[in-house]
């Protein structure tokens, strides 16, 4: 494959790229909505009961919100300052 | 069997008019002519926030998923719900990998994760390797979007093969004509009618069956006779299954060449973020549509026989509408699941037909392919591809499909240490990159090879639990075949570097440098389309 390197592409590039780093401690929080769906000891039970759904069910499915909650608050965390 | 005209009729109404827009959409969001890859297939990589929830959501939720995982829990109870951890954990968990796969696909115009890797590790072998997993792994992929639409037709009361034939026909026209541009705008369609109907069916049915407690009391109830005795519980024997299972589909997931495209028509590394914030959204939608399968036993739904003359449980949730809502309604969420399996299949005919020309054609077969070459290439290929997938069903036995793309995650995590370490280091070596490519594929399919199939009650190719109790480990705890393929991939390419790296065996060149995995491009630019990529 050609390494297509573009005449006017690095100035812009350069400028746009504000840090050469992904480095955050805000990162770690990552690791909450990943482990805790793993932990089947947490969530393998059948009360208590919400809106007549076991806890096995309701309590997954709120893992998608807490994933979506993060995974939005790392974002915001680690915006680079313009 | 009847057929139900007012389904059948609305049905082909929403395909006639997502077929529409799969045409008019060359025309949408373009700058220039689509003669190169970045145009056909990414879209130019332009694609901003919102758009890109759409069609990233589009691409990675199929028609397959939407009646596969409630099958899933109306057969096997609580195991079934591994998709809902899978598909919470996937977002978090490569977040800060897809941001760098990104800024170094952008900075070396890489359009496959096989390009990638080749330039990494300066192995074309290995990204021939990469390549071919790809592709091997996607086709089965493409082909049980195929049954979704047959368990539709079926239900319908439409024998015979032929709407699977017009429906991909149709699809490759014009994904032949648009590229990417095609799936991205109908994906608008397919989940905007997915959020109605999920919406509507989702507080509909259960009122109707008198209750959420009255629906997990018949399920569990209904579960009772057999071992495990229960549906809402795991069991010891299949919870590590049902880990491992989600954390291996998690990583799979973003290893498939279709989700590296989608991930690429993005415009920076800001939209690829907030696009992976927003896609838990459709994954809490996915865990509600798994729940169809818990209601269709307590709506005592009986699945229909599919042409392979067996019942087929893929047939239970479409079966289940038909009985509940009325024909107008039902017509609409056939609509919907039919361009649900037209949205990734289109997705995945372009990036395996991309793999194909990046890193086996231009690599091995015409080394001095210019852009337009390339891309006339991949559109070819596209074709090709979805042909294929359609004698796959045509011609074999769908179980031989819903098989295969069992094996399919498994072997496509088998490019993880290529692709994902290779994210963040070079030091590991090509040699021992391979070795552990073939290794990891080795004990996959061997153990998918041992594990009987107690479904089908035939002693060999029963899934993707494997029962340690095999090894002559007096354990009942099952693992998901893929996660020990990965396991034995690390072993080996982790000693296998270590090893050639003491005999000083020379490794590939590293063609990236540390600064392209941050590169980024501003949110607001006066030029409209990336116009660099013209040439």
């Amino acid at each position: 494959m050609s390494e297509s390197s573009n005449p006017n592409e690095p100035a812009a590039r350069a400028a746009a790229t504000a840090r050469r780093s992904d480095r955050s401690p805000w990162n770690w929080l990552l690791l909450i909505p990943v482990v805790l769906p793993l932990l089947t000891f947490v969530y393998n039970r059948e009360t208590p009961r919400l809106l007549g759904f076991p806890f096995f069910f309701w309590f997954q499915l709120l893992f998608t919100l807490l994933a979506a909650a993060v995974t939005a608050l790392v974002f915001l965390l680690t915006k680079p300052r313009s | 069997m009847q057929v139900h005209a007012t389904e059948l009729t609305i049905t082909i109404v929403v395909f006639a008019l997502v077929s529409a827009l799969g045409f008019v959409a060359t025309r949408w969001r373009r700058a220039e002519p689509l003669h190169t890859l970045d145009q056909w297939a990414l879209a130019g990589r332009g694609f901003r926030s919102w758009i890109s929830w759409f069609v990233v959501g589009g691409d990675l939720y199929t028609a397959y998923t939407y009646v596969a995982v409630p099958a899933l829990l109306f057969g096997s109870g609580a195991i079934g719900f591994y998709a809902l951890p899978y598909v919470a954990i996937e977002y978090p968990l490569v977040f800060l990998l897809m941001i760098r796969l990104w800024s170094v696909c952008k900075t070396h115009g890489y359009v496959t994760p096989a390009d990638f890797v080749r330039g990494r590790f300066g192995s074309p072998t290995l990204a021939l390797a990469v390549a071919i997993t790809g592709i091997v792994a996607t086709m089965p992929y493409i082909a049980l979007n195929l049954l979704g639409i047959q368990a539709v037709f079926t239900t319908i009361g439409v024998s015979g093969h032929w709407p699977l034939v017009i429906a991909f026909a149709v699809l490759a026209a014009f994904t032949y004509r648009s590229g990417v541009r095609a799936p991205a705008l109908i994906s608008f369609v397919k989940d905007i009618l997915v959020y109605v109907v999920i919406g509507v069916a989702i507080i509909y049915i259960p009122m109707r069956l008198g209750g959420w407690t009255h629906i997990f009391d018949s399920y569990n109830a209904h579960f009772e006779a057999a071992p495990p005795h229960t549906a809402t519980l795991l069991t010891s024997a299949n919870q590590y299954q049902y880990i491992t299972l989600a954390l291996g589909s998690a990583f799979a997931i973003f290893l498939y060449p279709h989700s590296v495209t989608g991930v690429l028509t993005t415009k920076n590394r800001a939209v690829v973020k907030r696009t992976l914030a927003g896609l838990p959204i459709y994954s809490f939608v996915l865990g509600l549509i798994a729940l169809f399968g818990v209601m269709a036993i307590a709506a005592g739904t009986k699945p229909l026989t599919g042409a392979n003359g067996k019942p087929d449980t893929n047939t239970v949730v479409p079966n289940m509408f038909e009985n509940i809502f009325p024909h107008w309604f039902t017509g609409l969420a056939f609509g919907m699941i039919v361009i649900g399996a037209l949205v990734p299949a289109a997705f995945m005919s372009i990036a395996a037909a991309n793999l194909f020309t990046r890193n086996i054609y231009k690599e091995y077969l015409r080394r001095g392919a210019s852009a337009r070459e390339e891309t006339e290439v991949s559109k070819i290929a596209s074709l090709v591809v979805k042909a294929g997938a359609l004698l796959f069903i045509l011609l074999i036995d769908p179980q031989f499909s819903i098989d295969l793309q069992l094996l399919g995650g498994a072997i496509i995590l088998q490019t993880l240490p290529s692709v994902f370490i290779g994210l963040y280091t070079a030091w590991l070596h090509r040699g021992a990159l391979i070795a552990g490519w073939v290794a990891g594929i080795a004990t996959s399919i061997w153990t998918f090879y041992l594990t009987p199939n107690t479904a089908l009650k035939q002693p060999h190719w029963g899934g993707t639990a494997f029962a340690l109790s095999h090894l002559g480990m007096h354990t009942e705890v099952q693992l998901y075949i893929g996660f020990i393929g990965v396991v034995v991939n690390l072993v080996v390419a982790f000693a296998g570097t270590a090893l050639l790296k003491l005999l000083k065996v020379r490794g590939g060149t590293d063609q990236t440098a540390p600064p392209d995995y941050f590169t980024d491009v501003a949110d607001k630019e006066e030029r409209p389309l990336e116009p660099e990529l013209a040439a």
